[in-house]
Parts: structure tokens; C-alpha cells; sequence
């Protein structure tokens, strides 16, 4: 698997504050989380992997090329969509979006192609003549992930994208972040503040505490460990029912008079737990899946 | 691909070369800007003056036409370094307020619409950004000025003869340079208020500003302290100090002819620093 970010002890001053120190990762993740609180250096570091602040120590490469060295290569091979409102006012959204395919180095033929293309996808097809001053934010923002994914590229960073979306804008916002995910070659660098975008869309997580990485999270790991963590609730005394799950190779503990918690062993059939308590004539009442949600795994961060 | 089919495709055609990339912007400004009638009537307006200049070189040459209009061909004033002087002195006033119509436009929207981090997140450098918004200048300001300066010369020169031509071959270079000069130095003022300021109108003000202001307080300097110092900011000063010397006319300006120089490359070099400051990706609060 191709590594998308490679960071090897990163540090970035602005003037004489440093704002990222000494950051070591390697993130290859489809869609990858960038998680911390305000000022923890998030926006800083998509900055700085895109050129625009200067590395003081350490090397960062995207998608193999250094930043340093070969800027002019990674902007061909990043798309980015800034957190703030970016546009020109008086031009419309088609000859927006072309001019930004063109100035990515796509022929003018090409641009107005795709230009089309991306607006129709992103939900602004009825609305693309129209100027980008009178858009409403949520059509801002749209045009902003249109602009940056109208030249293909390999790696789309998105900085915040869900700012000032009403939920009927934001579920179609991450709906489209899935879709860009899952049907093209691109891998998505998710920058957000808001826990649950993260989780809904991203694989790896990375979270940034004070300009250091204080947690980094593969949730489809954390999620396929979290399968062998179930707890049951029984309408009536569960210790038969421990003692033969046990036997058949869980670890069991109790939990209150009903409720059992326990760890299933490696390729488990859960049928079995319904089997053994058939047997005994136990109705169970509830069987959960214990779950970390990512916002568990931020505090836990966070406290660290 | 048809509308009904949204979803995303990858892009795998080709890729232009970076090189002339800077011109995608100066191509869309134009696009916007020619939109304008008022823009589109003071370009033809200020196509006069040569026009006018035209006649005249076609006038005294004519020497049946000046018979028929009573008029000696002796009369009529030479087409010499002064003529040219006035027609850079006519063409390059009308050359700055076209900039003070056009510069304000060309930077501050994009700072101020935040457009800057799109173009820099793209292969696309500061130095393209700034040559692209100054062709946009260099390209209507030279159609007004050196380019009919040009046109007028080489009209005279196939009326005048080969002699004339040989004589003042060096006028043909002066047109040139004096206008260019004066087309850069405008450029650059243009590009770095409206970089500073991120707001149009304040922008277009300050570039009235910098010549009227700069010529009155050079004036005032000039009579409290009584020394040639206020010439410094005077730039409409030092530039006909230039032309004056380009075109061998006479020079009564209170500036030596390196002291001009001088200013300019100053002035040139400012202009430079803040726009290096001002287009940013982002700006770094302290």
C-alpha cells in the first residue's frame, strides 16, 4: 500500500513559536482523520504539507515526493479545499472551476469538460452559471470541493469541509467524501473538528494535541477488535449461562445479577452464545457489541 | 458524460506545460474586464490622440493638401523629439487612468475573497500569479501607448523618407523605452496598492494618491525647505525628467537624470517587496 504522508520529525515555526514538533508518522489510509482541539496544529500541517509555511527540521513527504524539494510535484497531485471562503465573486461557478482545472494544467477542452462534470456531481449542475457571489454557504462549499477535485487528483485535502452546513448539506457532503473515496483512485486527508464526520468517513485517524501526535488510530482495526467485546443482558440469573460460555472458550464477568460481559475467543460464532442459552432456556434480552466510539478514543487522547 | 451518471471519474488525460500557465489568468481577467462598456469606449477614446497625431504627420507631408488649405508646409510644427515627447506626455496621462480603473481590480478581490490559497495549492507559483495579473496591465497599457507611438513613427518615417528615418532612428527606441518605463512603474504601483489595501476603491484612491499627493507634497517640500528633495516623490516628475531625456528635448525639472533613475528603480523595488509581502497563501498573524 502506497504511503500517502510520511512525516519524519516534522517541526514548523511560525515566526519564533514552534507549532508542530517533531511529528513521525506514516498514514497510507483511503481517508485518513486529522483530529485535535483549536490550535493544535491542524491547519498548520496542511499548510505545510502543501508548501505554504516552511519546514524548519525534518522532512515530510506526500505521496513519495518531498516537500521541500518537489512542491511543484505534489500540488499537480493534491487537490485542496480551504476551510475559509475562497473564490472570486463575479465569475461564475463553470468558468471558477474551469479557470482552477486550468491552472492545474488541464487543457482548456479538458477544464470545461470536467468542470461540468464536477459541478453536475457535486449538486450544483442547475446553479453553475450563476456568480459565486450570490451563492449560500452550503453552495460555496460545494463549489470549493468542486474546484478541488476538477483536475483528478491523487490526494484531496479537505479542511474543515462541513463548516456552516445545515444536516441535509453536511449528510451530502460526507455522502460525496465516501463516494469520492470509494469509486476513484484518490485518497481524502479529512481535517475536522466534528468527531463524528471523522468516523463516518475516515479509516486512520491521527490526532494532534499542542503541535504533537498524541494518537494515531486505525478504526477499521479498532472496530474489527472491538467485535470480540460483547455484553449480554439475560431476563434471569445468568450463572449457568457463564459457566457454559466459559467452557466453550470465552471470559466471562458479571455485571449486576444480569448482565454478563465477556471476550470471545478468535473466529467465535456468535450463533453459539443464542445456542448455549437455548439450551438452558435463558432468554437473552440484549447482546451488545462493545463499541469505542472515535470520541472515547479523542478523550482518551486528550487526557493522555 | 451524461447528467444522469454523477458520479466522480478520475482524470487521466494530459497536462499543458507550466511555462505559459500564467497567461490562464491574464485571459480570464480580459474576459471580465472587456464585460465593461465604459472600459471598452475609454479604449476607443483614448485612440484619438494618435488618430489626431496620424492626420497631422499625413498634413504636412501633403503639401498639395496644405496648398489647398492655404497653409506652408514650413508652418506646420516639426515631427521631432518633442512631438513625441507631448504624444508620451498625452498617451501615458490616459495610460494612468486606465490603471487607475483596471489595478484595483486586479489583486484585492482575490485577497480579499481569500482566492489566493486555490491558486498556490495548485502548481502554480507567486511569480506566475504576479506575471499574469501584470500582463493584464502591460498588454491594454502598451495598446494606448507604445505600440500606436510605433505606428506614428513608422508613419512618418515612410512619409519623411529614408534620410528622416536614418536621423531619428533613435526616436523609434525612445517611444519604446519611455513608455515601457512609465507602463512598468504603473504596473507595478497598481499590482502592490491593490495587494496592500485588498479593497478596490481604497486601492484605486491610493494610486491617484501616490502621483497627486506625491506632486503636491513634493511641491510643498520643495518651497519650505527650499531644496530640489520634494522632487523625489513627485513620480510625474521624474518620469518626464526621463522622457525628457530620452527624447533630447530640454529638461527644466529640478531632477538629474540619474537622480530619476534612481527614484524609479526605488519605486520599482518597493513595489516588488510588498507584493513578495502581500501574496501569500495565508498570512502568518504575529
Amino acid at each position: 500500500m502506497q504511503i500517502v504522508v510520511e512525516l519524519a520529525k516534522l517541526s514548523v515555526c511560525l515566526g519564533k513559536r514552534e507549532i508542530l514538533t517533531d511529528l513521525n508518522v506514516e498514514l497510507s489510509g483511503r481517508t485518513i482523520g486529522l483530529l485535535g482541539p483549536n490550535g493544535a496544529g491542524k491547519s498548520t500541517l496542511i499548510l505545510t504539507l502543501l508548501g505554504f509555511h516552511p519546514v524548519t527540521r525534518g522532512t515530510a513527504r506526500v505521496l513519495g515526493y518531498d516537500i521541500r524539494r518537489h512542491i511543484k510535484q505534489v500540488s499537480t497531485l493534491v487537490g485542496y479545499m480551504p476551510e475559509n471562503d475562497s473564490f472570486i465573486a463575479d465569475m461564475t461557478a463553470v468558468s471558477f472551476v474551469r479557470m482552477m482545472g486550468e491552472l492545474s494544467g488541464l487543457p482548456a477542452e479538458s477544464a470545461l469538460e470536467r468542470a461540468h462534470e464536477v459541478l453536475f456531481y457535486v449538486g450544483l449542475g442547475e446553479a453553475r452559471y450563476r456568480k459565486l457571489g450570490t451563492y449560500s454557504v452550503g453552495m460555496k462549499q460545494m463549489v470549493k470541493l468542486a474546484q478541488a477535485i476538477v483536475h483528478g487528483p491523487r490526494l484531496l485535502i479537505l479542511d474543515e469541509p462541513t463548516n456552516g452546513l445545515d444536516p441535509s448539506a453536511r449528510r451530502r457532503m460526507l455522502r460525496l467524501i465516501r463516494d469520492i473515496r470509494d469509486s476513484s483512485q484518490m485518497h481524502v486527508l479529512l481535517c475536522s473538528h466534528l468527531l463524528r464526520d471523522v468516523e463516518e468517513t475516515c479509516e486512520e485517524v491521527l490526532i494532534l494535541k499542542q503541535g504533537r501526535i498524541v494518537h494515531y488510530a486505525n478504526l477499521a482495526r479498532e472496530r474489527s477488535v472491538n467485535q470480540r467485546f460483547v455484553e449480554i443482558e439475560t431476563s434471569d440469573d445468568h450463572a449457568g449461562l457463564a459457566e457454559a460460555l466459559t467452557e466453550i472458550g470465552c471470559t466471562c464477568t458479571t455485571h449486576g445479577s444480569r448482565r454478563l460481559k465477556m471476550v470471545l475467543p478468535e473466529d467465535f460464532d456468535l450463533r453459539e452464545i443464542y445456542r448455549v442459552a437455548a439450551k438452558r432456556d435463558l432468554p437473552l434480552r440484549r447482546l451488545n457489541y462493545r463499541r469505542d466510539t472515535l470520541e472515547d478514543i479523542f478523550l482518551t487522547a486528550m487526557e493522555a | 458524460m451524461a447528467v444522469y451518471k454523477q458520479t466522480y471519474k478520475d482524470y487521466s488525460g494530459t497536462r499543458t506545460t507550466p511555462w505559459f500557465r500564467f497567461l490562464i489568468l491574464s485571459r480570464y481577467s480580459y474576459a471580465r474586464l472587456f464585460q465593461s462598456k465604459f472600459l471598452v469606449l475609454f479604449l476607443a477614446a483614448c485612440m484619438f490622440y494618435p488618430l489626431g497625431c496620424a492626420v497631422f504627420i499625413y498634413l504636412s507631408h501633403n503639401i498639395p493638401l496644405l496648398t489647398a488649405l492655404r497653409l506652408r508646409s514650413g508652418a506646420m510644427p516639426p515631427i521631432d523629439g518633442q512631438f513625441f515627447n507631448v504624444y508620451c506626455v498625452v498617451q501615458g496621462s490616459l495610460a494612468f487612468l486606465l490603471t487607475t480603473l483596471v489595478g484595483p481590480s486586479l489583486v484585492a478581490p482575490d485577497l480579499a475573497n481569500g482566492a489566493m490559497s486555490l491558486y498556490l495549492s495548485r502548481p502554480f507559483s507567486r511569480t506566475q500569479y504576479v506575471a499574469g495579473k501584470m500582463m493584464i496591465l502591460l498588454l491594454l497599457l502598451s495598446l494606448i501607448t507604445w505600440i500606436p507611438g510605433i505606428v506614428l513613427y513608422l508613419i512618418q518615417a515612410g512619409c519623411a523618407g529614408w534620410d528622416w528615418t536614418r536621423g531619428n532612428a533613435w526616436l523609434a527606441g525612445s517611444i519604446v523605452l519611455g513608455l515601457w518605463i512609465w507602463i512598468v512603474v504603473l504596473s507595478l504601483i497598481a499590482l502592490a496598492l491593490s495587494a496592500w489595501v485588498k479593497w478596490k476603491i481604497a486601492a484605486g484612491a491610493l494610486i491617484l494618491g501616490v502621483f497627486f499627493a506625491g506632486a503636491g507634497f513634493g511641491a510643498v517640500i520643495k518651497n519650505v525647505t527650499r531644496t530640489h528633495y520634494g522632487a523625489f516623490i513627485d513620480l510625474m516628475q521624474v518620469v518626464h525628467t526621463i522622457w525628457s531625456d530620452l527624447f533630447r528635448s530640454g529638461s527644466r525639472a529640478d531632477l538629474s537624470v540619474t537622480e530619476a533613475w534612481v527614484v524609479l528603480g526605488v519605486t520599482c523595488a518597493l513595489c516588488l517587496w510588498l507584493l513578495a509581502k502581500r501574496i501569500r497563501a495565508f498570512e502568518v498573524v504575529k
